[in-house]
């Protein structure tokens, strides 16, 4: 077992980790890299968890990075992957908001994370505490990404981004949810997956394109 | 309080009673026979046994019971005092009349199924007995909500038509409206205790300030439903739409629970009377009564016509509410609880009177179809028995003795003229001027029964097909003669009704009428030296004199009459569309109050070969009130709008802004 020091250090590297794989995702126009990214960042999730339970000894802790790395760093890339084939999207990019400025916001959303999460991280005394500013961050550059993206497996990935930046919050903050409710997400997740791979299609098979720019005459004028 | 709420516990079974009926209609829904012969007058026999409980309970102390049913910490609280007893009696009295009338009336094929109609019916019946005997706010809104909710229901029976559906929208709106007035006015009475039961209101100790504003806010909900001005558009609306049982039990019976509803809250549950607030009301009263009584004058559909007398009437039930509180404010005992006496006298009255008219407008409808005034007339030969019984009622309501309408504004106007003792300087000038003015109300009110009556039952038809018209059937002559007998007696002995209305005014006003009741034939509200009326000597004088007159007549010029057609002006082609129209009846009064008005007229120019005359009479209040409220809400709504951009990455924005506001409000 190493020390806590070490592995606190370790920990925070994975959390640092996962915060520039954020911002790179953010700044990422080409589907498939971001498919890529998206993987990368589950590994970081997975080696950060080990970490996590390693050092305290939480058994269950292993399950649930088992669970991970099937799901967000092996399966669901997998799935995405195949997805982007099919659909033979893999050599659409699209055309980001202006890059700084959306780099910008997603500063200010880390330090406004950041703030938001010291009294809380105050209150916690396990060893990932110094990282719940960062979890939070992951999360909302996530929605971020969703808000300034226009393509339909784009809005999938920030989805399945956000998710990781709350598992690593629960890693970080209570050593990890219950089991059960660690499985039930994971269900969710895989179904979700399946359920919008199926939108995929249909969207596809009714305007031609994966744009979402198709669908918003939602308003009646 | 007595050991055991019999009374209590009987008037909560018949109310359970009328729900029973309304729910047995689902065994047959589609059986008219079923419903109108089997159910209806079952339901009128329930209404005979609530007068008969309310009789009783008119003269026992109050009862109060808790049922185990309701919220957990506040069960339902029921009380059954002189107040609730009086509206029972109105209600029971009335609605006996109405369902023999029902009976009769509803026949298959019109509008929603009978079974349907059958329970709304008396689900509105049972929620106002309940409203009358409800203990705590909760139940009241409770059984409020329901009462308007089962009207509404009713008033769009005909629902496929768009012009229902519309009345019925004004009608539900303004209901709502008086209900979130309620609401206001039930927080505000609970007066920082968080206790809902009137128990506790009553003992609730308000400031002058928030007792102020739960009369006003009680004011604005209960006058919502009993149409007070501005409040009072859904009521044209809503009559001609409703059929004719159901707009004789919401004008008749509906109306006079709104009133019940204020003179609970001010005398019962306000533990202040201020005298401004009865200045007000009574302002207002005789502003709607007016209003009302003219526009009555000029509508040309009888069904609207009466829905505006209503308003009349409620104006001076209001006007009789106001200067209760103004005695009761200047500590006048006795002429408070003549006021008392005086207002829910008029709240029996038009009960009785106004159910008799709408279901005779009911019969005239299913007889010849029509609802126009223009193009009715002469039914007196076609259909006797509810011309005969609609004169009761049109005297009734116009105020003539010895019918009913005349004892209650007759007892008004006495208390009226006392209002010069009162020890306020501007008020004892200014109040005498109501007197006259409510005098010109009752005298227009006549004008209007006049024309009413005079319309539809007598001269020639206007339309040949009206002399298809056939009189109504048996039920629905039992329903009209029940109501007219009760106009009748409540016209010919009043002491005894009097007598038992004092058991009201000792509970809510600390005063009694007691000591001057002692004839049972002489009506002397204050001092039999200073005013006094006997319908009994008064209608066997009428009898004689009309008895001499009709002898005398056959005695002297029998034999002696010669028949002769009369001159027709030197115009030979005299139609019975000549006679005098219901616009033209309602001419002058249009002329002489024209600034009540908005009219649009259309004449016709000399050289047109085939003219037209239209004129349209409409409602200021439409335009100057509802209308820019209209308009302020479809612009406020159309702001709101702008939210709806109708772009996921907007919808996602607000909800990402929303987590990121709740968060740094954690913060």
């Amino acid at each position: 077992m190493p020390t806590l020091a070490f592995s606190s250090q370790l920990i925070n590297l994975c959390a640092a980790l996962l915060l520039l794989l954020s911002f790179a995702m953010l700044s990422q126009r080409r589907v498939l890299t971001l498919v890529d990214l998206f993987a990368m960042q589950g590994g970081t999730l997975f080696v950060s968890i080990i970490v996590v339970a390693w050092s305290t000894g939480q058994p269950h802790l292993y399950y649930s990075a088992a669970l991970t790395l099937i799901l967000k760093v092996i399966l669901l890339p997998l799935i995405l992957h195949r997805l982007i084939r099919r659909l033979g999207a893999q050599w659409e990019s699209e055309t980001l908001l202006n890059t700084p400025i959306t780099m910008l916001a997603g500063l200010l959303l880390v330090i406004f994370a950041f703030t938001l999460a010291q009294p809380i991280s105050q209150l916690a005394n396990t060893v990932a505490r110094g990282t719940l500013g960062i979890a939070l961050a992951v999360v909302m550059l996530a929605f971020l990404m969703m808000i300034t993206r226009r393509k339909a497996v784009t809005q999938v990935i920030g989805f399945l981004a956000m998710e990781n930046g709350l598992f690593f919050a629960a890693t970080s903050a209570t050593y990890g949810m219950p089991m059960v409710v660690e499985l039930g997400v994971a269900l969710d997740v895989l179904v979700s997956m399946v359920i919008l791979g199926i939108f995929f299609f249909h969207i596809r098979e009714q305007f031609d394109s994966l744009d979402l720019h198709n669908m918003e005459s939602l308003k009646e004028d | 309080m007595t050991g055991h709420p019999t009374d209590l516990i009987s008037v909560t079974a018949l109310a359970c009673g009328w729900l029973a009926i309304g729910l047995l209609g689902f065994i047959r829904p589609r059986s008219t026979g079923w419903v109108a012969h089997g159910l209806f007058p079952l339901g009128a026999v329930l209404g005979i046994a609530v007068t008969a409980l309310a009789l009783v309970a008119l003269v026992q102390p109050a009862e109060t019971l808790i049922l185990p049913l309701g919220l957990p910490d506040l069960h339902f609280q029921l009380r059954l005092d002189a107040l609730s007893a009086v509206f029972l009696l109105l209600i029971g009295a009335t609605a006996a009349g109405i369902s023999i009338f029902s009976a009769g009336y509803f026949r298959s094929g019109e509008g929603a199924a009978p079974g349907l109609l059958c329970l709304q019916y008396h689900l509105f019946l049972a929620s106002m007995v309940v409203v009358v005997i409800a203990d705590d706010a909760y139940l009241f809104m409770v059984a409020w909500e329901t009462m308007a909710l089962s009207s509404y229901f009713l008033v769009t029976t005909q629902h496929r038509l768009p012009e229902i559906r519309r009345a019925g929208f004004i009608y539900l709106l303004i209901a709502h409206l008086g209900a979130i007035g309620l609401l206001l006015c039930f927080g505000v009475m609970q007066g920082g205790n968080w206790q809902f039961t009137f128990e506790a209101m009553r003992a609730a100790q308000l400031t002058p300030v928030w007792a102020s504003a739960a009369f006003f806010l009680a004011l604005l909900g209960f006058g919502a439903k009993a149409g007070l001005v501005p409040l009072h558009v859904w009521l044209p609306e809503a009559h001609p739409a409703a059929p004719s049982p159901v707009s004789a039990l919401m004008s008749g019976v509906m109306l006079e629970i709104a009133v019940y509803g204020v003179l609970r809250i001010t005398f019962d549950l306000l533990h202040m009377q201020l005298w401004w607030w009865g200045l007000v009301t009574l302002g207002l009263g005789l502003f709607t009564s007016l209003f009302g009584v003219v526009f009555a004058a000029v509508q040309t559909d009888m069904k609207r016509l009466l829905a505006y007398s209503s308003i009349e009437n409620i104006g001076i039930i209001f006007l009789g509410v106001g200067l209760t509180v103004i005695f009761h404010a200047f500590h006048m005992p006795l002429l408070a609880a003549l006021a008392l006496a005086a207002t829910l006298y008029h709240c029996l009255n038009h009960a009785f009177s106004k159910s008799l008219l709408f279901l005779s407008t009911g019969s005239v409808l299913h007889a010849t179809r029509e609802r126009s005034l223009g193009k009715l007339g002469g039914l007196i030969h076609r259909m006797p028995w509810v011309a005969w019984l609609a004169l009761v009622g049109t005297l009734a309501i116009a105020g003539l003795p010895p019918l009913n309408g005349f004892v209650s504004e007759w007892l008004l106007l006495q208390a009226f003229l006392f209002t010069p003792d009162l020890p306020h300087s501007y008020i004892n000038m200014l109040l005498p001027m109501g007197a006259a003015a409510l005098a010109l109300v009752a005298a227009l009110a006549a004008y209007v029964m006049v024309k009413f009556y005079g319309v539809i039952f007598l001269g020639q038809p206007r339309e040949s097909s009206l002399s298809e018209a056939q009189d109504c059937g048996r039920l629905e002559r039992i329903g009209l003669l029940w109501l007219a007998a009760g106009c009748v007696l409540l016209g010919i002995f009043p002491v005894p009704l009097l007598a038992l209305l004092n058991g009201v005014s000792r509970e809510l006003l600390g005063a009694s009428l007691g000591s001057q009741l002692q004839h049972w034939w002489l009506l002397a509200p204050i001092a039999p030296e200073r005013a006094s009326y006997s319908p009994v000597v008064f209608m066997l004088s009428t009898v004689v004199l009309v008895a001499v007159v009709v002898l005398g007549v056959r005695l002297f010029y029998h034999g002696r009459v010669r028949k002769a057609s009369p001159w027709g002006c030197g115009f030979p082609l005299l139609t019975p569309r000549m006679q005098d129209t219901a616009e033209g009846f309602g001419q002058p009064i249009r002329q002489i109050f024209e600034p009540l008005f908005r009219m649009r007229r259309e004449l016709p120019s000399p050289f047109d070969t085939s003219p037209h005359y239209r004129v349209q009479v409409e409602d200021h209040f439409w335009y100057t009130l509802y209308m820019p409220i209209a308009g302020w809400v479809r612009r406020i709504s159309s702001l709101a709008s702008e939210v709806q951009q109708g772009r996921i990455s907007v919808y996602l924005l607000y909800s990402f802004l929303t987590l990121v506001a709740l968060l740094a409000f954690a913060l």
